[in-house]
């Protein structure tokens, strides 16, 4: 069984979830996992599913890519395997002012430490950047690790706190 | 809710009792709110004298700016560049209200018992192009003292109150919604403005 991997991006328009939901159920492509969502206004989409051949899908798409506004593009992947084992869930929040790299300093403190990054979004309203990201950490590495996302932070001028994740299971 | 402002207080639990705005004595005066990523609003805010004139003008701005500030509940020092442990609320006639003690203005608040945790939807002025989800108790003693007067409350209340009073005591502590936001997709864009 095939497992793909889909990513649809470009102009937002009513009915492009419709259209890639559709060609996959004609080709009998059992749609698993997906996420859409829209970044800055653009649509962006990208799901899993499982069936048909990478090529088949392909050519599927490929009418919605025609008129040059939407991207589609599709591989195969392997299945996963052995799941690592779940560390513990935190949720990171960095705010302050918008510059480059924060993104990137903070997120390679939280991977130094062993940290896995489950979820992100990140924000930019007018001149406030906003970072949100779950992630599972290594046990009994939270405080240790708050320092130094504390210091990577006060390097950047924004401000961080690292919260366990909320563990309400109804 | 009881009549003239005063809560549900009893007991061991010491109230605004006659408290009022005006009890500050001094006008207030309309002060601009400041936005994120403004650094005040991440200072640690420190103690404040409640009996002392320029808190008290403090808290007389902090009621004067909440007034004209269409949709405002409540308003921090940080909020007007002030970082001091020193905010105002006011969510009379608010739908999602229970417990409501009227506008007032507190120093030095702490919470003393919080429970009942419920997430809601909050914003918050100096944030006023995002939202968030956030998990706040429901249920809350909070204790503080009051401008001007000095005298030490204890006010106990619930729902929307409450969550007001977390989400001041948090900008006294310089700490936005943002920062307790339940995940990565409780942030969203504002969609209405009041």
């Amino acid at each position: 069984m095939n497992e793909l991997a889909i990513t649809v991006i470009g102009r937002d328009r009513p009915g492009i979830v419709a259209d890639v939901a559709e060609v996959l159920a004609r080709l009998g492509a059992n749609l698993t996992d997906s996420t859409m969502t829209r970044l800055r206004g653009h649509f962006a989409m990208t799901l899993i599913c499982v069936g048909p051949a990478a090529a088949d899908v392909e050519a599927a798409l490929a009418p919605l890519s025609a008129d040059g506004q939407l991207l589609a593009t599709v591989r195969a992947v392997t299945p996963d395997g052995e799941t690592a084992p779940a560390g513990e869930p935190y949720v990171m929040a960095v705010h302050g002012a918008d510059r480059m790299g924060i993104v990137a300093a903070m997120t390679r403190v939280l991977a130094d430490a062993g940290g896995n990054v489950t979820d992100l979004s990140t924000r930019l309203a007018g001149a406030l950047y906003v970072v949100v990201a779950e992630v599972e950490l290594p046990p009994g590495t939270a405080d240790e690790l708050a320092g130094r996302l504390t210091t990577a932070a006060a390097e950047l001028g924004v401000g961080v706190t690292l919260r366990p994740a909320d563990p309400d299971v109804l | 809710m009881t009549a003239g402002g005063h809560g549900p207080e009893g007991g061991t639990y010491a109230g605004l009792g006659d408290w009022s705005p005006d009890s500050l004595g001094v006008p207030g005066e309309v002060r601009p709110v400041v936005s994120a990523p403004e650094p005040v609003l991440t200072y640690v805010g420190g103690e404040v004298d409640p009996t002392a004139a320029e808190t008290v003008r403090l808290a007389a701005d902090l009621i004067a700016t909440m007034r004209v500030s269409p949709g405002c509940v409540g308003l921090a020092a940080p909020q007007i560049g002030v970082a001091a442990r020193v905010f105002a609320v006011d969510v009379v006639g608010h739908p999602k209200a229970l417990t409501v003690h009227g506008t007032f203005a507190l120093c030095n608040a702490r919470v003393v018992e919080a429970s009942r945790w419920k997430v809601a939807r909050e914003g918050c002025m100096s944030v006023p192009d995002l939202t968030g989800d956030v998990k706040r108790a429901s249920r809350l003693v909070v204790e503080g003292v009051l401008p001007g007067t000095g005298r030490s409350v204890r006010l106990v209340t619930d729902g929307f109150e409450a969550r007001a009073l977390q989400h001041e005591i948090d900008h006294c502590a310089g700490l936005l919604f943002l920062d307790r936001v339940a995940g990565a997709h409780a942030i969203y864009q504002r969609k209405v403005y009041l």
